[in-house]
């Protein structure tokens, strides 16, 4: 059964993916396709993190700086080139050799927790600062003009490989961004269950033992950081496929909601940051148009999102998934018993046999007592009366 | 006399004005098992660190089988062939017992290998039973010889053991010097102890530290009665 | 020569100004080791408090340099007592927290003030050397920032308070055993270094303007400033500044504003990258 139950896991995962991906199209209106990629790319820019902070331990503040210059590279690039398929390509590369640079300096320097926060906070505002004031024409990079503050409303849309000027429709959009958000899901899963991958986990639990172990424990975050950039670029150039790239792509705030995705939906997992970035998405938007309607205005996202960021770290700091997690596991034991307090005197006696630790009134909640309890609800009130 | 294993030269470890290990002429043969006595603070675990990479020491020389090792990674240490258990049970609670001693496993040998040494591991160190628990929820002791699977699975050809006996039971105890005597056909050991019935249960040679420094060296039965261990363990100062 | 008088100044200026918006977390990093992420938006809540005072009729001196102080200083404790201690030794949970709070504080002042700039001009008028002009308020700032560091020094060195102070930053588990509540000394210096970031916040009101986002134009700098210089919260920050803010001011006049903040940005990831603990990590061990 314990077996079982991830391998359930993936195919719920599998199986809701891929309804999302033929579904949609077939019945939703443009708007609400638009909107579904915009989704899908920020959840893919989740998952970057969800790799590189869940399982890595590496806490990224400045995750949009890989974004922003995925979708930047994508758009410049394209813009010079004609055709998009190289500039994607691009996309994903830049923010990866950016990474790579970012994250020699960094692991190498054996820089700590915090520090590396600050960094990588630096370095996205130094992009964002950057980017901002790029108005004007010795901005322009060959033929694309970076667009200061504006950034570049004029970004191409991705057309079939090999013929420039077959623009994809939204629909395709949407259904390659769905798909590559498959595809990464399952990509990291894969990647963790690799020596690679295990070698990643053990150094979030114990650093210097994997380095006693005679892993270079440098190589291996590098790596890692890599990939996360890739990923993030990936985000970068489909969220550029669906909006357009402004500087606002490297800013504080975003950087702070793929933190607080990762956070509400639970350090540790992969869906769950997946889950949590759909849920803060849909919650910011409704808040966005809850904000407009006379008596609400006190309504402001940003509130909202502090004061839900501050009860997570605080109430559920594992996030929704192992809240998820728990709530099955009570239901699952107390279901069967709608009035645990009347379990007859003797039976407690018979569960704790088996072992002498812990309270009397934890053992009626205990596992062993389920053998004597049929598993219909009527039945358990049989049992106790 | 063969070339040792393991020597250092001088070896001295400053923290500020602490001078916690104080240029210490250190030598092992090859597949000997050395004893590391001394009182808390002698700096024996900072021994360790510096020959482990943990730390970088201040002056001297560490030399494994002629190579200077003093100052490298930990990581090109290791893979030298050195393996240590540390003071504190230093494993990956997040993960399961056979996942612990295959990553330990798995960075000398790649795939199926991987897996049968890791096997023999649990079996050497007799933790076979508990391979699926998750090592953050064993007792201490469990935790001790989890870690000691992990120095021996990669069959390193130096090991050094931070007080192994430490909250361990009986039985437990038993089986690591079984263990231990086992180990020292074919490897070289470090074993640093405060239990004296530990050592004389497996000791030959000991090494006493004191004040960051070698105090005494000689056989176990001579450095067990020698005046000047017995005042440095009760506190005396010696002369 | 006037140049290079106003040069000289320029610099002054902006050392000071990094002293004056880091020194409030300065106080927090150093003391709990905490990195509270809502340090952009007390200084904020000094400017607006400030204002506000202003605007009610209250003398422009007395709002800035008291009533903004107050304020923060209050609000800073109330957080202490119902967020930061929940979270001691939980170095990251601190750091989403009080990101959380920024984020409530940048919501919550939106929703009662409006998205708009409120601004007071500057009071002292102007100063004139040679050619150049410039504001005499900005002078001012430079000597509040000297005044604060040679308090807080003072403060440190002389008072009981500062006895409790240094040791706590030496060494918190023995500072307790010696019969210092921690929690009483965490929750005071919270509460100061709140205070200063609302009075900093109250003074740079007039230069700045105020608006419910101007944290996140602080945030950065302080952050990076703080880190850069390391444990020692008065020599750490003033050394930092004083690095950071000649950096920044020179790129600026050689080159473009913009440019003085990228390259006061990438210094400071250069310096972390040679010094991991900041500046005070590794020269200045046992400064203040």
């Amino acid at each position: 059964m314990s077996r079982l139950l991830p391998v359930l896991g993936n195919i719920a995962v599998l199986v809701a993916g891929l309804a999302a991906l033929f579904g949609l199209p077939a019945f939703a209106e443009t708007y609400v396709i638009i909107n579904a990629t915009i989704f899908a790319s920020f959840a893919i820019l989740a998952l970057s993190l969800a790799l590189i902070w869940g399982y890595a331990g590496i806490l990224c503040f400045g995750q949009a700086a890989f974004f922003g210059l995925g979708g930047y590279t994508y758009a410049v690039a394209a813009i010079n080139f004609g055709d998009t398929t190289g500039a994607a390509a691009l996309a994903v590369a830049l923010p990866a050799l950016f990474a790579a640079l970012l994250g020699y300096f960094m692991f190498w320097g054996r820089i700590s927790d915090v520090y590396l926060g600050v960094i990588t906070l630096t370095v996205s505002l130094i992009l964002y600062r950057f980017v901002n004031q790029t108005a004007g024409e010795q901005w322009n990079i060959g033929e694309a003009p970076l667009g200061g503050f504006n950034g570049i409303p004029s970004t191409p849309i991705l057309n079939w490989p090999g013929r420039p000027g077959e623009q994809l429709a939204p629909e395709n959009i949407f259904s390659l961004a769905a798909g590559l958000l498959i595809l990464v899901y399952f990509g990291c899963k894969a990647l963790l269950a690799t020596r690679f991958g295990r070698v990643v986990v053990a150094i979030r639990e114990n650093e210097a033992r994997v380095a006693l172990l005679g892993y270079d424990t440098r190589r291996y975050k590098l790596a890692i950081f890599v990939v996360g950039g890739a990923v993030a670029g990936l985000s970068g150039l489909m969220f550029a496929n669906s909006v357009f790239v402004s500087p606002t792509m490297f800013s504080l705030p975003v950087s702070g909601q793929i933190i607080i995705w990762v956070i509400i939906g639970g350090l540790g997992t992969l869906i769950g940051p997946v889950i949590g970035c759909i849920l803060m998405q849909v919650l910011t938007n409704w808040l966005g148009t809850l904000n407009q309607v006379p008596g609400f205005g006190w309504v402001d996202p940003n509130l909202v999102l502090g004061v839900i960021l501050m009860v997570f770290v605080l109430l559920v700091p594992k996030g929704l998934m192992a809240l998820a997690a728990d709530a099955v596991r009570w239901v699952v034991r107390n279901l069967p018993f709608p009035r645990r307090g009347k379990v007859p005197e003797g039976r407690k006696g018979d569960v704790r046999s088996a072992s002498a630790t812990g309270s009397h009134l934890e053992s009626v909640h205990t596992s062993p007592f389920r053998r004597f309890a049929p598993p219909s609800p009527s039945g358990g009130r049989k049992s106790s009366a | 006399m063969t070339a040792p294993i393991l020597q250092t030269r001088g070896l001295t470890m400053r923290f500020g004005g602490v001078i916690a290990v104080n240029g210490v002429d250190f030598s092992l043969q090859e597949a000997e098992l050395r004893c590391l006595i001394g009182p808390n603070g002698a700096g024996k675990s900072t021994f360790f660190k510096c020959l482990t990479g943990q730390l970088r020491p201040s002056h001297g020389d560490v030399l494994f089988r002629g190579h200077s090792i003093a100052g490298s990674q930990s990581h090109a240490i290791a893979r030298h062939g050195v393996g240590i258990k540390t003071q504190v049970p230093s494993v990956f609670d997040g993960l399961s017992v056979r996942e612990n001693v295959w990553l330990a496993a798995a960075r000398v040998n790649p795939g199926r290998l991987a897996d049968t040494m890791t096997d023999a591991a649990l079996q050497r160190v007799g933790i076979g039973a508990i391979a699926g628990r998750m090592v953050g929820q064993l007792a201490h002791g469990q935790r001790q010889l989890v870690e000691l699977a992990m120095v021996v699975a990669p069959e390193p050809d130096l090991i050094l053991l931070d007080e192994p006996a430490a909250g361990m039971t009986d039985d437990e105890v038993d089986r690591l010097v079984d263990l231990i005597k086992e180990l020292n056909k074919r490897h070289a050991l470090v074993v640093v102890e405060h239990d004296m019935q530990f050592i004389r249960r497996v000791a030959r040679t000991v090494t006493v530290f004191h004040q960051g420094a070698i105090l005494v060296e000689g056989d176990v039965a001579d450095i067990l009665v020698d005046a000047r261990v017995r005042d440095v363990y009760l506190g005396r100062q010696a002369a | 020569m006037d140049y290079a008088a106003i040069l000289a100044l320029q610099i002054c200026s902006a050392v000071a100004s990094l002293v004056l918006i880091s020194l409030g977390l300065a106080v927090i990093f150093g003391m709990m080791r905490v990195i509270n992420l809502a340090h952009g938006e007390f200084l904020m809540l000094g400017g607006y408090a400030a204002i506000t005072a202003y605007n009610n009729g209250v003398n422009l001196w007395l709002a800035m340099l008291i009533v903004a102080p107050l304020t923060v200083g209050l609000f800073g404790i109330v957080v202490e007592r119902l967020i930061i201690r929940h979270l001691y030794g939980r170095l990251i949970d601190t750091m989403l927290a009080t990101w959380g709070l920024s984020l409530a504080m940048i919501g919550f002042v939106t929703v009662v003030f409006g998205n708009t700039v409120s601004g007071i001009s500057a009071p002292l008028g102007s100063l004139t050397i040679g050619a150049y002009r410039t504001g005499a308020y900005e002078v001012f700032l430079v000597l509040v920032a000297a005044v604060l560091l040679v308090a807080g020094w003072a403060v440190l060195r002389f008072t009981r308070l500062g006895l409790i102070a240094r040791g706590t930053m030496q060494n918190a588990a023995m500072a307790a055993a010696l019969g210092v509540s921690p929690s009483l000394v965490y929750a005071v210096t919270f509460g100061v270094g709140a205070a200063l970031s609302g009075l900093v916040g109250g003074l740079l009101a007039p230069l700045s303007g105020v608006v419910p986002t101007i944290g996140a134009a602080y945030i950065a700098k302080a952050f990076i400033t703080v880190i850069s210089g390391g444990a020692a919260i008065l020599s750490g920050t003033a050394i930092a500044s004083g690095l950071l803010g000649t950096i920044n001011t020179a790129m600026t006049f050689a080159f473009t504003p913009v440019l003085g903040e990228v390259a006061l940005l990438a210094a400071a990831v250069i310096l972390l990258r040679i010094l991991p603990q900041g500046i005070t990590g590794r020269f200045f061990q046992r400064s203040l």
